[in-house]
């Protein structure tokens, strides 16, 4: 326990108070060490705004997300009048609902503007994995949060875009099937699915996402904040003045409260610009479709999910069987060059483990129908021969299965799935990838800077295209971004080694005002 | 067997439905009346006469028309067929089994049917000012009528005697190599009640009172946006010169 603290009888009552809590709960310990006397670098950017404002979203989800349970029905008979009723009879119900559904869209917007800067001033470097790896888990669960809450306003677009995405659970071999089961609750997507997802939407991921955002800041304040300059302020070598705080750090309150009110005034007339004039926004922050109930009996003719998945959405849908033949061989070729420095019994279990996998991606129908666009009748007849070979095993339980897969490859839906997952998983591998001897964008090559802009003209290029109708050009580009994005970040121990990096200067470069 | 079949074939029929309301001609661009009461009591009168026959507008209350200016007691005299409490929501009288049967599915709610028919085409307001104002008689059709914005539309041509009949006339055009008969404009075959330019006012009104009804708030949102953009404004210039104020030693 720590020591008990005596206040002079005199001290005015508010500082009696205040030690009578101290004495109980570290409330004064705690303001200080994460406020007052938090040191963050004075460099700061516009780009270090976002942080502050996924806070300011996330609570505007939560307290806008409890008023529209009160009047919120879980039934799929209700669910979409209740909506309305909200839109209509609830006084300022309409408000509370644009607020709910454009700080979906916003949530969004700062967390991938959040994240971009991470990835320019290397702020997932050592010491900060772990702030960046509770970021991604943030990341994850706010994509499960937008997902499952898309479902609730029960309109055409929420009921297909779930059943579409849950259907490719069960691709997944063996357990797929089942999987798609259990998430439903059903066969299609009713009644029972609205009701879970309601519950994962208002109380499991919210409980998970603040635990983390928790994690995250605590994570943040042990280590300190990185900058622009990715210069450490609290390293060993760095100036301090005779308190020991850093020379080139200014404590977070008051200066960066009074700068990210500021932030936080122009977003919020951005934000409430969209609310009271746009809270549509052409279609993309609430889609046209979605005004109609949910019909189980009515496909619609295009379906797509909102904006912020769409990037993802198009890698997934870029993972064709023919994309999925040439990742088997992209494997392959990655293995013979992985293995070469390789010995011992290491050698030809990679090889083993590359040549299952291209398999597993169908290698061998894409052979088949690759040659089939030269010479037809040998491209049938190796298609043939195939299902010759995968015959004689046929039938029988798991073995035969297994067999099947290995001759004719896992569904390319499946795989699918795997692309859109990894594109997420790999995020969480960046410290480990990221080799450059600086951190921030500022002191590496130039060449690096085209690399990350043509990173981020990628990925918007992915998400328009995953808005768009299914189309072969559209196809080829998705599948070339889908290999970008992955090359990008597969290949970055490679190249982030590569090139003449400047050399930082010893302490973050700061002007006053 | 057979039953299984005949709902595939029902299938079939729905999903092509489905597409041709995705296809039609270009819309015209619909009257803004969202803020002209006069317009928008007419337009109720209109829907309450004409669509609520068969359409629900279920999430919508006859004394939330006291927002256009009605007071209880006209909403009560001139408008109340359906029900009898001015606090209930727009229900059709039809049977939904009766209308399944009559027209192969249930009339769409016409609640927020304004936001729903949005596309790259133009707002929902305009698709429904195009659809009311280009049905023309088709003898091919079960109904008789059939519709350029929504071709082989199961509803037939309800304000017929408003507008009376016509039927498009199309030119030949030599399009990359093909012929192709392009929409020229209209002849009336028969007249309506109203003349082409009345009738044209009419569906104005309807649409803008649809349009309306889709959001009935919104017009409040916009009025009180404005005033919070102008809080925030000032909230902003505050924020700038205290940030500034307290940065200004910072060296």
């Amino acid at each position: 326990m720590a020591e008990f603290k005596e206040i002079s009888p005199d001290a005015p009552l508010a500082a009696k108070a205040m030690n009578w809590v101290d004495n109980r709960f570290p409330a004064s310990k705690l303001y200080k060490e994460h406020m007052s006397e938090y040191y963050a670098p004075k460099n700061f950017n516009f780009w270090y705004i976002f942080g502050s404002l996924a806070m300011l979203v996330l609570v505007i989800q939560i307290v806008t997300g409890i008023f529209l349970t009160m009047n919120y029905k879980p039934d799929a008979a209700l669910a979409f009048g209740s909506v309305e009723y909200i839109m209509r009879d609830v006084p300022w119900g309409w408000l509370i609902r644009y607020m709910h559904s454009t700080g979906a869209s916003a949530f969004f917007v700062v967390v991938y503007l959040h994240m971009f800067r991470g990835l320019l001033y290397g702020s997932y470097r050592k010491p900060r994995e772990l702030v960046w790896i509770f970021g991604c888990a943030i990341f994850l669960c706010l994509m499960a949060e937008a997902f499952m809450g898309y479902l609730l306003p029960w309109g055409q677009m929420s009921y297909w875009g779930a059943q579409v995405i849950v259907n490719l659970f069960a691709a997944i071999p063996f357990i797929g099937p089942d999987l798609a089961l259990l998430i439903r609750g059903d066969y299609v997507v009713g009644d029972a699915t609205l009701n879970r997802f309601f519950a994962f939407h208002v109380i499991a991921v919210p409980l998970v996402l603040l635990g983390l955002v928790a994690a995250h800041i605590i994570a943040l304040h042990e280590v300190g904040s990185n900058n622009p300059d990715g210069v450490e302020i609290k390293g060993p070598n760095a100036p301090k003045d005779a308190q020991g705080h850093p020379l080139d750090g200014i404590p977070f309150h008051p200066y960066y409260t009074v700068h990210d009110i500021f932030g936080v005034s122009v977003f919020l007339m951005i934000f409430s610009a969209i609310i009271f004039f746009a809270p549509e926004f052409g279609g993309y922050f609430l889609e046209y479709n979605n005004f109609i109930p949910a019909d189980p009996l009515k496909t619609p003719a295009h379906i797509a999910p909102v904006w912020y998945f769409t990037p993802y959405y198009s890698m997934l849908r870029a993972i064709t069987g023919e994309m999925a033949g040439a990742l088997g061989i992209i494997v392959i070729a990655a293995a013979v060059l992985a293995s070469r420095k390789l010995s011992g019994i290491f050698k030809p279990a990679v090889l083993v483990i590359a040549i299952g996998t291209a398999l597993l991606l169908g290698l061998l129908p894409s052979i088949a129908n690759w040659i089939g666009l030269v010479v037809p009748s040998a491209g049938a007849g190796i298609a043939q021969g195939l299902n010759a070979l995968a015959a004689p095993l046929a039938g029988v339980p798991f073995l035969g299965d297994v067999w099947n897969m290995l001759i004719k490859g896992i569904d390319a839906k499946f795989w699918g799935v795997v692309v859109m997952g990894g594109a997420v998983i790999i995020l969480f591998f960046l410290p480990w990838l990221d080799h450059s001897p600086v951190k921030s964008i500022r002191y590496r090559p130039d060449w690096h800077k085209y690399l990350y802009g043509i990173f981020v003209v990628n990925f918007l290029v992915l998400g328009y295209l995953g808005v768009q109708p299914p189309s072969g050009i559209g196809e080829r580009v998705s599948q070339l971004g889908t290999l970008f994005y992955f090359g990008f970040f597969l290949l970055m121990p490679w190249w982030s080694s590569q090139g003449i990096s400047k050399t930082p200067p010893d302490r973050p470069v700061f002007h006053g005002h | 067997m057979k039953k299984l079949i005949f709902s595939l074939i029902a299938a079939l029929g729905l999903v092509a439905g489905a597409h041709a309301s995705e296809g039609g001609i270009s819309w015209d661009k619909a009257p803004d009346r969202t803020n002209d009461l006069g317009s928008l009591q007419n337009g109720a009168k209109l829907f309450v006469n004409y669509c609520l026959n068969c359409h629900s507008a279920s999430f919508m209350r006859f004394n939330r028309l006291k927002d256009i200016g009605l007071t209880e007691k006209e909403i009560k005299d001139n408008l109340l067929f359906t029900t009898e409490k001015v606090g209930d929501t727009m229900k059709a009288a039809i049977d939904p089994k009766q209308a399944k049967e009559w027209f192969g599915g249930n009339p769409p709610d016409l609640t927020v049917i304004a936001r729903s028919r949005s596309g790259h085409g133009g707002t929902g307001a305009d698709y429904l000012y195009t659809y009311l104002r280009t049905y023309y008689r088709d003898e091919t059709k079960a109904t008789g009528w059939n519709n350029l914005a929504f071709p082989s539309v199961a509803m037939p041509h309800v304000l017929w005697e408003l507008q009376g009949t016509r039927t498009p006339v199309y030119e030949e055009k030599e399009e990359h190599g093909h012929k192709v008969a392009v929409f020229k404009g209209w002849q009336q075959l028969t007249p309506g009640t109203m003349t082409p330019l009345q009738y044209d006012q009419a569906m104005g009104d309807l649409v803008g009172y649809l349009q309306w009804m889709g959001e009935p708030a919104q017009n409040t949102r916009i009025r009180v946006g404005v005033w919070v953009l102008i809080f925030l404004l000032g909230l902003t210039f505050v924020a700038w010169r205290l940030n500034a104020a307290f940065w200004k030693d910072v060296k």
